[in-house]
């Protein structure tokens, strides 16, 4: 057992610097979810508070356990579209009745509730946790059905939600439907699929075409209430399993279904119920990636700060020394811990990271990747040594490894370096990033460099003179598109992450998500894919 | 010589006596109610023997059992302590022949001076000075006079009257109370001196002739003719006045063959002129003040006398110092003296120096009928029990009393501890300027003692975030994530209380360090709660800086603008009592969820307190006005009136003469007109 030393001095010019660069970052992250709070904008939020209705952030909070934490996945969606932030939808993960849940809550004040392509893919993504990590799901439903500039893109994909649900109830995961108002059309599917059906009275309107529609249809002239009030469903269609009073008294009745589902999380309980806390400040986290990410830095300072009483058991300390092995404990779980040193992946440290993956699965030990690297090295020697055998070692060991993954990019995830370290592709149960950090094939000036190689040996060819003035515009535009495109907030506005979290949650955001994986059974693999030798 | 004693009465008294009788060697038997079953009284005693039923009237008033209970456990004396058959002849003649030892005067003597008129009669021959009195109300030349009951004592049955108009109405209303009180309705009428104090000489006569004074007590400080602060000495009295009151307590007792402890009490005039008021031929409540400062076990020396030993002195003892006593009643002084009921969760005064015995150094000395748990019924007395400090000089014990009331903690009932604290902290009676109506010229001490806006609300907040610990504490999952953590942090985590100002909102949010990050307490209306359940938006920039020190759930430490303080939060069901130096405050938690509310109807009257509805003077469809007395209440041996509160008509009474009642039950429906 060893306890992590560190370096870092708070007094130091560079200490300083990452630290200004990073709350920067902060600041930003900060307009952006300050964005996604204010909804539909105070007009629209005033209205609806006047009409007796709750906020979905305000449902949630009645909805979870007093005092009890709540991780808001995806938060930021819709970042830099022309969709609002947020995408109308609040989803995250908390705690009902002492029961871990995935909650799902449309936003009425921003355009109705309705859906947009990063609404649906933020709900998609809310329901693949749920499924994952068997998490029982709670739907609060209000919604005006798919946003009008973009009913393609929502009609056709958007009835996986359906599916979604229906799948998680047959794998035993329990799904609960509040409805608050409208769930209409195939948004009367959410209800219609879930497993509990909770509907407050005046408020719920559930039917599959409103009068107008119906008039059209057939002629008959009838009602809201007639067609799908909570009432109507819970006494004659029976579709509304319970009849609530009014909102909140919804969301007492979703707890009680949640304290009646008899629930027991099937992974093994953390090893120590009051695990002991890093023995450095958290608050230095703000200053240990670098300002400058062609800096690398030392990922033993990031696992000092969230591991369990700073204690890290390295792996193969002194072979492949540009990616850390090792293991600790998160809030009581033990976890394997892969995390890149020097940014890149030589051949040495892709066989050592396969090794240790398979080590985990042997140990039914979940695994946490803390991203930074360039990728996996190029050149002539190293191809003649075999680097993509050894990367393809790594990458078939990450993806074909059973025990739960939590990936964080602290900084770097370039190249197949991003595939190799987990990234999105290869299905962490949760992936959050730092707000300094970037992904990207390969970085901007690079990108743009060999464009403007490619470009000028094209020119050669052809013997045309290569113009340097339109080089240095067209290195310009990409260096800056590649540098906005690869941003923290950019990715995660789509989707590509499970959230931009501050440095110094880093160690509660995964306390909770270690916690959300063991609902479901962690078990490593009984066998990979053929390794190339 | 008396081997084993039988004590006809309960709660601290019994205990009182229990420890004297440890201390010299006498086996004790106690005796129980079904309500008391769980009392300390009964585990303190040798034996205990059951009396069937929970009111007096069934148990603690049946002299008849009480003697077959000392019988059938041996005993082979009663000390009826001071409550109950203390002062009834009857009984004291019943014991006797038994063949008991009485520990008390002769029965005749009781029986003399339980009939206040004869007995005035008996002592103005002696010389002891006599206030006018009347039997007949139509003789009554001055007023105001005071309408007396002439079996009681404890103040039932007591009236004052201004005016011959009223007199009549009084005499009845007496009358009821003392038949109910003490079985007799005769009452007598007296002239009422204004500003007087209370003072009072306790003596001890031996059966050999010997009669002692211990000295005075001043008992002025009274709520409807009860004590409630008593000490010795006096204020008011100077060595000369006190010769002369001794004189007069001796005389008395000689005139009637007195044996045993015996208190006379005396009204003080302004003017220095005193006049007898009763004798009472038993222990007192406020003796734990004179056996303070004279160090005398009263206890033991009526034991000594009982069993025909002469007094050890034949001289009034020194008097040591100043001793106050506190009487720690479960009653709401701001609300008319209504008893209150209920579990006392906890109850617990720190640095007492003894209890149940005369102290052997200056400090507290605490004698308490109960202990945490116990169950305050309506059936005896609401004083629970009483603290006493004593110290070389009156303002130092006033000074350690109010402190320690103050850090007692008292949790369960309302009782009139802030009270106790207000009048022991208030510069008349620092001063020594009271007198019995006290109380009705200094209303300000009926507030409550946590005043500061400041302190309500810190402890509030005290409150909820040991609640929010608890919770964390309990957490199946996620117990060591910050308490309340968000990544999108929206609204903060909110908790009502009904607390001493109505209902009040703490809305908190803490960091990812546990730190305060935003904090508010504020009064609510709670049907004007928006949806979120948040109250209406008030300036609340007035809040003093805090940071917590720590917090669990049971204890919150915070720094208060710099100042830190330590609240201790005591948490049964929904009920938060918050102590700390800052005083105590009761919070009840209001339902995150709250059930549809049972209305009650627009203008019920409701029972403020469980009893049995008295009277019923209305009937349904009767037109009353306002003040118009309905019906009564009875309850803890007091009849509570119920007036219509506007004019009307009775559209409802549910309720007939006879009906138990809890608090809440709708009494009567009144249409306003």
């Amino acid at each position: 057992m060893t306890v992590l030393s560190t370096a870092i001095d708070p007094r130091d010019q560079a200490y300083l610097e990452n630290r200004g660069a990073m709350l920067a970052r902060l600041a930003e992250l900060d307009a952006a979810l300050r964005g996604a709070r204010e909804g539909g904008g105070e007009k629209h939020v005033t209205r609806h508070h006047a009409r007796g209705k709750l906020l979905p952030r305000e449902r949630i909070d009645l909805l979870v356990d007093r005092d009890s934490p709540f991780l808001e996945l995806s938060p930021v969606a819709g970042w830099s579209t022309e969709f609002p932030v947020g995408a109308g939808v609040v989803t995250g993960i908390g705690v009902i009745e002492g029961v871990e849940c995935v909650i799902i809550a449309n936003d009425p004040t921003v355009r109705g509730g309705a859906v947009n392509p990063y609404s649906l893919k933020k709900t998609r993504r809310a329901g693949e946790i749920a499924l994952a990590n068997r998490l029982p799901l709670v739907n609060l439903v209000e919604s005006g059905g798919a946003d009008l500039p973009s009913p393609a893109e929502i009609f056709i994909p958007g009835g996986a939600v359906f599916r979604d649900l229906t799948r998680l109830s047959a794998a035993r995961i329990p799904t609960i439907s509040v409805v608050f108002g409208n769930a209409t059309a195939a948004g009367a599917y959410v209800p219609g699929m879930s497993d509990y059906t909770i509907m407050v009275r005046n408020q719920a309107k559930v039917f599959l075409a409103g009068p107008p529609l119906v008039r059209m249809a057939t002629g008959e002239i009838t009602d809201d209430e007639s067609l799908g009030g909570a009432a109507m469903h819970a006494a004659t269609s029976g579709l509304a399993d319970f009849l609530a009073e009014d909102e909140r008294d919804g969301l007492r009745l979703a707890r009680r279904c949640v304290r009646r589902l008899n629930w027991r999380k099937q992974g093994p309980p953390p090893r120590t119920t009051l695990p002991a806390p890093p023995k450095y400040d958290p608050e230095e986290l703000l200053a240990v990636a670098s300002a400058d990410l062609r800096v690398p830095f030392d990922p033993r300072e990031v696992l000092a700060r969230i591991l369990d009483g700073s204690e890290f058991d390295e792996f193969k300390p002194a072979y492949g020394p540009a990616l850390v092995t090792g293991w600790g404990e998160l809030h009581g779980y033990p976890v394997g811990v892969l995390a890149n040193a020097r940014g890149v992946l030589f051949s040495e440290e892709a066989q050592k990271a396969a090794q240790f993956i398979q080590l985990a699965n042997t140990a039914d030990t979940p695994l946490l990747f803390l991203q930074n690297t360039t990728g996996y090295m190029v050149g002539a020697e190293y191809e003649q040594r075999g680097i993509i055998k050894h990367g393809a070692l790594m990458i078939n060991a990450v993806s074909n490894s059973t025990v739960p993954h939590l990936t964080v990019n602290l900084g770097a995830s370039y190249g197949a370096g991003n595939y190799g370290m987990c990234g999105r592709a290869y299905g962490p149960r949760f992936l959050f990033t730092w707000p300094n950090a970037k992904s990207a094939v390969m970085g901007p000036a690079q990108l743009a460099g060999v464009l403007s190689l490619v470009a000028r040996q094209a020119a050669e060819a052809k013997g045309q003179p290569y113009d340097a003035d339109a080089d240095r515009a067209m290195r310009q535009t990409v260096e800056q598109q590649i540098e906005s495109e690869s941003a923290a907030l950019f990715l995660s506005g789509r989707l590509y992450d499970d959230g931009v979290i501050d440095p110094r949650d880093t160690r509660t955001v995964l306390g909770i998500g270690l916690s959300a994986v063991h609902s479901g059974p962690v078990r490593g693999a009984d066998g990979f894919g053929v390794f190339r030798m | 010589m008396i081997r084993r004693l039988l004590v006809a009465d309960r709660g601290e008294i019994a205990r009182r006596v229990f420890a004297t009788c440890r201390l010299i060697g006498i086996e004790t038997v106690a005796v129980y109610s079904d309500a008391d079953v769980d009392a300390p009284h009964v585990a303190e005693a040798d034996y205990a023997v059951r009396l069937p039923g929970e009111t007096a009237a069934e148990t603690y008033l049946r002299g008849d059992l009480i003697v077959a209970a000392a019988r059938r456990t041996a005993a082979d004396a009663i000390h009826p302590g001071y409550g109950f058959l203390a002062e009834n002849a009857e009984f004291a003649a019943a014991v006797v022949d038994a063949g008991l030892t009485w520990v008390g005067p002769p029965p005749e003597v009781v029986a003399a001076m339980g009939s206040k008129i004869g007995a005035k009669a008996r002592l103005a021959e002696a010389g002891v000075p006599m206030l006018p009195t009347w039997t007949d109300a139509t003789e009554v030349a001055e007023f105001p006079v005071l309408v007396k009951a002439s079996a009681g004592g404890g103040g039932r049955g007591l009236r004052i009257v201004h005016d011959p108009e009223t007199l009549p109405g009084a005499i009845a209303s007496a009358r009821r109370e003392a038949a109910a009180a003490f079985g007799d309705g005769t009452v007598f009428l007296e002239r009422y001196v204004e500003r007087a104090r209370h003072v009072e000489v306790q003596i001890v006569a031996d059966a050999r002739g010997t009669v002692v004074p211990f000295g005075e007590r001043e008992c002025s400080i009274q709520r409807r003719h009860q004590k409630i602060v008593e000490e010795t000495p006096s204020a008011a009295v100077t060595p000369e006045l006190r010769e002369r009151l001794c004189a007069a307590a001796v005389a008395a007792s000689r005139a009637v063959g007195y044996v045993g402890a015996g208190t006379v009490e005396f009204l003080l005039a302004p003017d220095g002129e005193f006049y007898f008021l009763e004798m009472n031929t038993r222990l007192q409540v406020e003796h734990a003040v004179t056996e303070c400062v004279t160090g005398f076990d009263l206890v033991r020396l009526q034991l000594l006398v009982a069993e025909g030993n002469p007094l050890p002195i034949t001289t009034p003892p020194p008097m040591r110092g100043h001793a106050i006593e506190a009487r720690l009643c479960a009653e709401d002084p701001a609300y008319a003296w209504l008893p209150s009921t209920g579990t006392l969760h906890r109850f617990d005064v720190p640095d007492v120096a003894g209890r149940f015995r005369p102290l052997t150094r200056p400090g507290l000395r605490l004698d308490a009928g109960v202990r945490d748990g116990a169950v305050v019924g309506v059936h005896y007395d609401s004083m629970f029990a009483k603290l006493v400090a004593w110290a070389p000089t009156r303002y130092e014990a006033a000074r350690l009393l109010a402190a320690a009331l103050t850090r007692a903690r008292i949790h369960g009932v309302v009782t009139n501890r802030d009270l106790l604290v207000r009048i022991l902290r208030h510069p008349s009676f620092r001063s020594g300027a009271i007198d019995t109506a006290f109380l009705d010229d200094h209303p300000e001490v009926f507030a409550p003692l946590l005043s500061s806006i400041d302190a309500v609300r810190v402890s509030c907040l005290a409150a909820a975030l040991a609640g929010a610990a608890a919770r964390r504490a309990a957490a199946p999952v996620l117990a060591g994530i910050p308490s309340g953590w968000r990544n999108v942090p929206a609204t903060p985590q909110i908790s009502l209380y009904d607390g001493p100002s109505g209902p009040v909102e703490v809305g908190y949010r803490l960091d990812r360090a546990g730190e305060l990050a935003r904090w508010w307490v504020r009064s609510i209306d709670p049907d004007e709660l928006d949806i979120a359940g948040l109250g209406q938006p008030t300036v609340t920039d007035d809040h003093p800086p805090v940071t917590v020190v720590s917090a669990t759930g049971e204890r919150v430490v915070l720094n208060v603008d710099g100042t830190r303080l330590d609240f201790d939060v005591h948490r049964v069901e929904e009920t938060s009592y918050v102590d700390s130096p800052e005083g105590s405050v009761r919070l009840t938690e209001l339902p995150r969820f709250p059930e549809p509310a049972t209305e009650v109807a627009e203008g019920s009257l409701v029972a403020p307190l469980p009893g049995a509805v008295g009277r019923v003077l209305v009937v349904p469809g009767q037109r009353v006005n306002a003040g118009e007395l309905l019906m009564t209440l009875e309850a803890m041996k007091l009849e509570h009136p119920v007036h219509a509160p506007s004019s009307g008509v009775v559209s409802a009474l549910p309720v007939s003469a006879g009906a138990q009642v809890d608090t809440g039950a709708v009494l009567a429906v009144l249409t306003p007109e």
